[in-house]
């Protein structure tokens, strides 16, 4: 692989006062953790914590063919949608592996969606996405360089953002709707949005006035977050991680998202390979495993079946808001039934483990 | 900063020895486990099992990662710490005072090739 230069995100500097612990993701230096990821998870859990997703892709879809176009390269379908809704689905290959999962928001202005892409693969989305267009009467823009981005998350979170931001549009706002507002002049876009399975919100502002916001919060004694917890959050919850559950080798119907894959809303890429997927019916879903053993099934360990290899872990831990050792799984449709049984190699040993929901923990959103 | 004891011998992977007759106690410094955070799972070997100097023994799990165990010496298990199966938390309140294996140690067990710990402070230091 090539040597890039990491980038930074707008709050980096404050990280590194805080005494984060940085790493790189997603071609961005990133903050781990800042104190400990238990104390950062709880704080989502039972109060509120907040992130720096300012590494998160930014890119706009305008024109007169946009909503036609958005869904011919999106699984779920825009058709019609209100201004200030959101959707999530994937942009998928023609053979149905993923390109990415991403958020939709149907702008207020006609003709327009703002789409919310993985840091890491920002660049080749809005490569792919022109590579589409051909015949379509739209203007893409890769626009990420001028959002800064902050997710407000936990049962706190609407309290803060009333009282401490006096962003009292937010109260109003329904679980996958958007409001825009302005922040000290700059425009923002606020929404009832997350990755952690609490209620929450997402910031996009200027760079500028990002850092005003989390220093704001940050006095306010709000708990900043990294992406260690962002990670334990999320899988509790049964989102899935690109690169993960979801890869250019794993479609939607395989990770078990069919529920954002619209077969009836007309062609969209990829369609016709889900389509024979699913008549033919899958040879392998993503699962809940869990173990009965203190150890931990982390991503890669081998899923087996008396000692044949069925399937491998993709994301696991021992879950910190339920203290069981889980993970989701990629296994053979033999063995992705609930209550079946198969056995995970950790290190020399096989633990026994019983498939279960992908969800380990019951989210609270506010719908 | 890391707690230092005198007294015990030292790895390079951060396990501590502490040689007594033919036996040795082995766990891991305050160093690693300040690195480790937050234990939840401690892998110990059954008792009997053999190991070769520099061997996986076993592993310690944090939220974040598996972190292997290597055997400091060479020599056979004769006790593993029962309390850490259901309290592994115990090396992150007192690494020294917690070992993990007890190991009857073979005739060339390579205790002399541990560091002492002014040598072991001297490693870390450049870590």
């Amino acid at each position: 692989m090539e040597k890039e230069e990491l980038l930074k995100t707008c709050l980096h500097d404050r990280h590194v006062a805080l005494g984060a612990q940085m790493s790189p993701f997603g071609g961005f230096i990133m903050p781990i953790q800042y104190s400990s990821i238990i104390d950062e998870h709880n704080a989502v859990r039972n109060d509120a914590g907040m992130f720096d997703v300012s590494h998160m892709g930014e890119i706009t879809v305008c024109g007169p063919d946009a909503e036609k176009f958005v869904n011919f390269i999106f699984t779920n379908d825009v058709s019609g949608i209100p201004c200030g809704k959101i959707l999530y689905g994937m942009m998928l290959y023609p053979d149905g592996g993923t390109v990415d999962d991403l958020l939709v928001y149907k702008e207020f202005e006609k003709d327009s969606f703002f789409l919310v892409v993985n840091a890491s693969n920002t660049d080749r989305d809005y490569e792919w996405i022109c590579a589409q267009a051909e015949g379509y009467d739209v203007e893409i823009r890769n626009c990420s360089a001028q959002w800064g981005e902050i997710a407000l998350q936990g049962p706190s979170a609407e309290k803060l953002m009333t009282e401490v931001l006096g962003i009292h549009a937010a109260a109003d706002l329904a679980f996958y709707t958007y409001c825009r507002t302005e922040w000290k002049g700059s425009g923002m876009i606020v929404s009832r949005t997350g990755y952690t399975g609490e209620d929450g919100f997402e910031i996009y502002c200027s760079p500028e006035a990002i850092c005003g916001i989390w220093d704001v919060l940050l006095d306010a004694g709000v708990m900043p977050c990294g992406l260690g917890c962002r990670d334990t959050l999320r899988f509790e919850a049964g989102l899935p991680l690109y690169g993960h559950e979801l890869s250019e080798s794993i479609t939607p119907l395989e990770a078990g998202l069919g529920m954002f894959v619209k077969f009836d809303k007309g062609d969209f890429i990829g369609r016709e390979a889900l389509l024979a997927q699913k008549e033919a019916g899958l040879q392998r879903r993503i699962v809940g495993i869990e173990i009965q053993d203190r150890a931990v099934p982390r991503a890669g360990y081998p899923v087996e079946v008396a000692g044949v290899q069925v399937g491998v872990v993709t994301t696991g831990y021992r879950s910190i808001s339920t203290d069981r050792s889980v993970c989701v799984a990629m296994v053979e449709k033999e063995y992705a039934s609930l209550d079946a049984h198969v056995e995970i190699r950790i290190r020399k040993r096989t633990f026994p483990g019983t498939v279960c929901k992908k969800r380990f923990y019951t989210t609270n959103y506010k719908k | 900063m890391a707690k230092i004891v005198e007294g015990l011998l030292y790895s390079e992977s951060h396990e501590w020895v502490r040689v007594d007759g033919g036996y040795a106690c082995i766990g891991i410094t305050d160093y690693a486990q300040q690195a480790l955070g937050a234990i939840s799972y401690v892998e110990m070997p059954d008792e009997g099992e053999e190991f070769a100097r520099g061997e996986e023994f076993g592993a310690v799990e944090s939220v974040k990662a598996a972190s292997n165990l290597y055997c400091p010496v060479s020599g056979v298990v004769s006790q593993i710490n029962e309390e850490l199966v259901d309290a592994p938390e115990l090396l992150n309140q007192d690494a020294f005072a917690n070992w993990i294996i007890k190991v009857e140690l073979d005739a060339s067990s390579h205790v002399d090739e541990l560091m002492d710990a002014a040598a072991y402070v001297e490693m870390c230091s450049k870590l």
